[in-house]
């Protein structure tokens, strides 16, 4: 008897509880939901104050009228500031924004994808050493990054000086739709580097070699394995790439010209100059649309890292 | 004698009625289990039958969603893990990767306010009993895996639990390693006296190591009993087919002695199944013998058919045995004298009335 | 790697080439430019011999050193704030299932792929709107200033922060938490002893993401600043508007060995911690 009663003394260090029920594990999940959306709560309510809600303002001053003083009522609400977006002089800075933003994603995945290709077959010890010197870029800022063209591209920058001095003559490339594709390829690159390093680096490459023993020739297997299988790296990267450009507003300010406006800077213009605020609400909001669609299709096809 | 017969009926782990859903799935259907103080028990099954969710219920991981779960009498099943007097080896160990092996075994010292010269002594003492001593410093990254093993067996135990509950602990060790922790976690196990429970996928693991054997599968309990009884007398076919091998023939019960083969024949065989209950024969390919047509002792039951095809293993002889109506292995001792037969060598398969089973779905 | 080897002669050399002009396209102009920072000559892209003139005129310029202040104190507020949101978030998203967690993930994201433009946009408009309002209704007169580009920079920077804690949480063994509270840690314990410095290292990076990220804006701080309020990018990107001239070689130069010492110091991070793991 005595030794129960010591057990039971024993016991007595463990708190006795209820016997589980379903309106118990009810409670436990409920409280478990509780704490995780109080967890996220800050960081919730921070973006609907400073994220959600100035959306929806976007939405709603694109829908409003540009007074004659330049101000903007909030009522008589129209269409008008979508209208102005089928205007030529709109629809031609669209199509450029496009253009300009195609030919850079184009640009960045020829040169990317060999060298993405070199550094997924180089042994890891080089290609950590590499893939730093792509981070480096990558992370700096990117006005600076930006600047240095415009010094290097300037009539007595070093490239025209480097030209002349070999007998071809000043070029003249800055304020150029050719300068802003170089800022934008020089800017973007990186984005376009990495996605498809890490599609390739992840291909398995004894599929490579069974290809060859499947009689393939080198480019063939490159052809039906290599490049099927970094698709998504293709996809990602592009993406990557097309967006920003797309929206891209400091390097065309810097090394565009008059005439190579872009979406981004004549949306600023119509905010901070022109002072018409549904018009550039509305071209904001299509930006972000277009945006928003390519990421969601990305997504939808299989995408799982931006 | 009435203390010890009492002490010793309040059951170490005591699982009462216990569901436990995810959702529509039911993961634990309605077991009721009772594991003795000192035991070592094994809950056994494949992938996906419960066994971990059960463990994970004893020691506080999930909440069943209805029933009692005592320890030493105490009801538990509403406690978080850091209030039960239960420790875990995790399955792939789950040591802290940023803390060395002793502040490992140290840890659930530490959090139980323990004073610190004692966490030392301890934690010492426990990594000695696992002779692991001189690695007391490492990062369990720089462990092999049987290290790893023991150093997560020391860090459950410093804490004197009540029950020690391992997942798969011996899963990712290789072969040899593993037999020799079986034995070595036996041995433990006995000198500590702590009851053991402990989940495996691996029915050899679960004869060689444990006092008595949980079968599950699909969330139900199908038999818990010794090792022996288990592999002789499973309670269902699919006990039968999960632990170790057997030929199973398919029949019905014609009397308390007899069961008729699917093929019509009638061969002897006790089961208390009713008249009529459809059944299978299983029969273990060791328990079976091969002759040259008609050379089987007469007390046996035979069976006519032709050999299919010849495995060899070294310490013994697989015969696949085509019947008509389906395939028998049978396993010969690779003793002196034993018997050869050729491919397609028409034999008769033999086996003791009292070696088979019965058993129904 | 076998392929590699396989590689025609050509293929190979042509492979060897690209980087090689990748490598000097990244590098060229940056380097130029901080050749030319000590270039003394008013014209930028012209060498005209060594002089620490422009840093020194950097050093003097008090319209500099002002918006370089004021960058230093966005970032490092814009940083803590969302640092601390954005684990909690993560955290949040990783380990508890709560109603409208989608909605919430989904918001998350939504920072990150909208164009910086847009963003600017929506700033503008929501903190005119909300200084207006105060004002009408509540008689409060505020004006953007270093609390609407702060504001603003964390409204951005909470989502990258996640990312990479979430990216951290995820590799992280779940496991390890259920092993600390069976060896009787609270869940707080559980979280301060086994997942915090477990994360600490995304928890970095995602600190090291968000000042980058704050000392790189310009559209959206430029939207939302005030006077008094202008950022160093900000002020810099207005000077190259108007013209080029050497002493923004040497701003920009400073700007630039801040991100690079702010990339190195998160690779070097990186490096003693999965050095620490694995040696």
């Amino acid at each position: 008897m005595v030794s129960t009663q010591a057990a039971q003394a024993e016991q007595t260090s463990v708190e006795s509880a209820e016997q589980a029920t379903v309106e118990f594990e009810a409670k436990a999940i409920r409280q478990a939901s509780r704490r995780g959306f109080l967890m996220a709560l800050p960081a919730y309510g921070y973006l609907v104050l400073f994220f959600a809600i100035p959306l929806m303002i976007v939405v709603v001053y694109s829908f409003a009228t540009r007074t004659s003083s330049g101000g903007t009522a909030l009522s008589g609400w129209n269409l008008d500031a979508y209208r102005k977006l089928g205007e030529p002089i709109v629809r031609d800075i669209l199509f450029r924004s496009i253009w300009i933003a195609l030919l850079t994603t184009v640009l960045c995945l020829i040169i990317a994808y060999p060298f993405s290709y070199y550094l997924a077959t180089r042994s890891e010890r080089v290609r950590n050493v590499l893939l730093v010197f792509v981070m480096i870029p990558f992370w700096s800022n990117f006005l600076v990054r930006n600047y240095a063209w415009r010094v290097l591209l300037g009539n007595d920058g070093p490239v025209s000086q480097v030209t002349s001095a070999i007998g071809l003559g000043e070029t003249r490339i800055l304020f150029t739709p050719l300068a802003v594709i170089i800022g934008l390829v020089y800017g973007f690159l990186p984005f376009m580097i990495l996605p498809l390093y890490a599609a390739i680096e992840r291909i398995d490459w004894r599929l490579v070699e069974a290809s060859r023993d499947l009689y393939a020739s080198g480019f063939e297997s490159f052809r039906r394995v290599v490049l099927p299988l970094s698709m998504p790296g293709v996809v990602a990267g592009s993406i990557l790439v097309f967006v920003p450009s797309l929206g891209a507003y400091v390097t065309p300010e810097i090394l565009g010209g008059a005439k190579t406006t872009l979406l981004g800077s004549y949306v600023v213009v119509q905010f901070l100059t022109a002072r018409n605020w549904p018009v550039g609400a509305s071209l904001s909001f299509v930006l972000m649309s277009v945006m928003l669609v390519t990421t969601l299709i990305y997504f939808r096809s299989g995408g799982r890292t931006l | 004698m009435t203390e010890t017969t009492e002490k010793c009926s309040v059951p170490a782990v005591g699982i009462t009625g216990i569901t436990k859903r995810f959702g529509d799935v039911v993961a634990v259907d309605n077991i009721d289990l009772s594991i003795a103080d000192g035991e070592f028990f094994a809950l056994l099954g494949p992938s996906g039958c419960g066994k971990t969710t059960t463990l994970r219920m004893i020691g506080g991981l999930d909440f069943p969603t209805e029933g009692s779960l005592r320890i030493f009498g105490d009801e538990v099943g509403t406690l978080p893990p850091n209030k039960r007097p239960v420790n875990t080896v995790f399955q792939n160990y789950a040591l802290f990767p940023h803390m060395n092996v002793l502040e490992n075994v140290g840890f659930g010292l530490k959090m139980q306010k323990v004073n610190k010269s004692d966490i030392a002594a301890r934690s010492r003492q426990a990594l000695d009993m696992v002779q692991l001593g001189h690695l007391a410093e490492r990062r369990p990254t720089q462990l092999s895996g049987g290290q790893q093993q023991r150093v997560a067996l020391a860090r459950a135990l410093v804490n004197e639990p009540k029950v020690l509950l391992l997942d798969e602990p011996l899963g990712a060790l290789d072969l040899k390693l593993r037999q020799e922790m079986q034995l070595e976690l036996k041995t433990l196990q006995r000198e500590l006296g702590i009851t053991f429970v402990f989940v495996t996928h691996d029915q050899e693991e679960a004869l060689t190591m444990s006092d008595r054997i949980a079968v599950m599968d699909s969330g139900k309990l199908l038999q818990v009993a010794e090792p022996e009884a288990i592999y002789e007398r499973p309670a269902n076919r699919f006990v039968a087919d999960f632990i170790g091998n057997t030929n199973l023939l398919e029949g019905t019960v014609a009397d308390s002695t007899t069961v008729v083969l699917a093929n019509g024949s009638r061969v002897e065989a006790s089961s208390d199944h009713a008249a009529g209950t459809k059944v299978a024969v299983s029969l273990r390919p060791e328990r079976a013998y091969c002759h040259e047509v008609g050379g089987a002792p007469s007390a046996h039951s035979t069976i006519d058919g032709k050999i299919r095809g010849t495995t060899y293993l070294g310490n013994a002889v697989v015969y696949r045995v085509a019947l008509d109506w389906m395939e028998l292995d049978v396993r010969e001792e690779n003793r002196p004298g034993m018997a050869k037969f050729e491919q397609w060598q028409e034999v008769t398969v033999s086996w003791d009335p009292s070696a088979v089973a019965v058993v129904a779905d | 790697m076998s392929s590699t080897q396989q590689m025609r002669g050509t293929t190979k050399w042509a492979l060897n080439l690209n980087a090689v002009l990748v490598y000097l396209f990244f590098y060229a102009p940056i380097f130029l430019l901080v050749v030319y920072s000590f270039s003394n000559d008013n014209l930028v892209g012209r060498w005209g011999g060594f002089t620490f003139n422009w840093y020194r005129e950097f050093a003097a310029n008090d319209e500099v050193q002002t918006a370089l202040s004021v960058s230093i104190k966005v970032a490092i507020i814009s940083t803590l704030v969302s640092v601390v949101l954005g684990t909690l978030a993560a955290l949040a998203l990783e380990r508890a299932t709560f109603r409208g967690q989608r909605i919430f993930d989904a918001l998350l994201y939504l920072p990150i792929i909208i164009p910086d433009v847009t963003m600017a946009v929506m700033m503008l408009l929501f903190f005119t709107q909300g200084i207006n309002l105060l004002d009408s209704w509540f008689g409060i007169r505020l004006s953007k200033g270093v609390t609407t580009v702060t504001l603003s920079h964390i409204a951005f920077s909470i989502s990258f922060v996640s990312i990479v804690v979430r990216a951290r949480l995820d590799g992280m063994n779940q496991k390890l938490e259920e092993a600390a509270q069976d060896l009787y840690a609270s869940r707080l314990q559980a979280f301060r002893y086994v997942t915090l410095p477990q994360i600490m290292p995304g928890i970095a990076g995602g600190a090291l993401l968000a000042l980058t990220l704050s000392l790189d804006d310009v559209v959206i701080t430029q939207f939302v600043a005030g006077p008094g309020s202008t950022t160093l990018p900000v002020y810099v990107f207005g000077l190259i508007r108007r013209g080029v001239s050497p002493l923004i070689n040497a701003v920009s130069v400073v700007m630039l060995a801040i991100s690079v010492s702010l990339v190195l110091l998160s690779l070097i991070l990186q490096r003693t911690r999965s050095g620490a793991d694995a040696a």
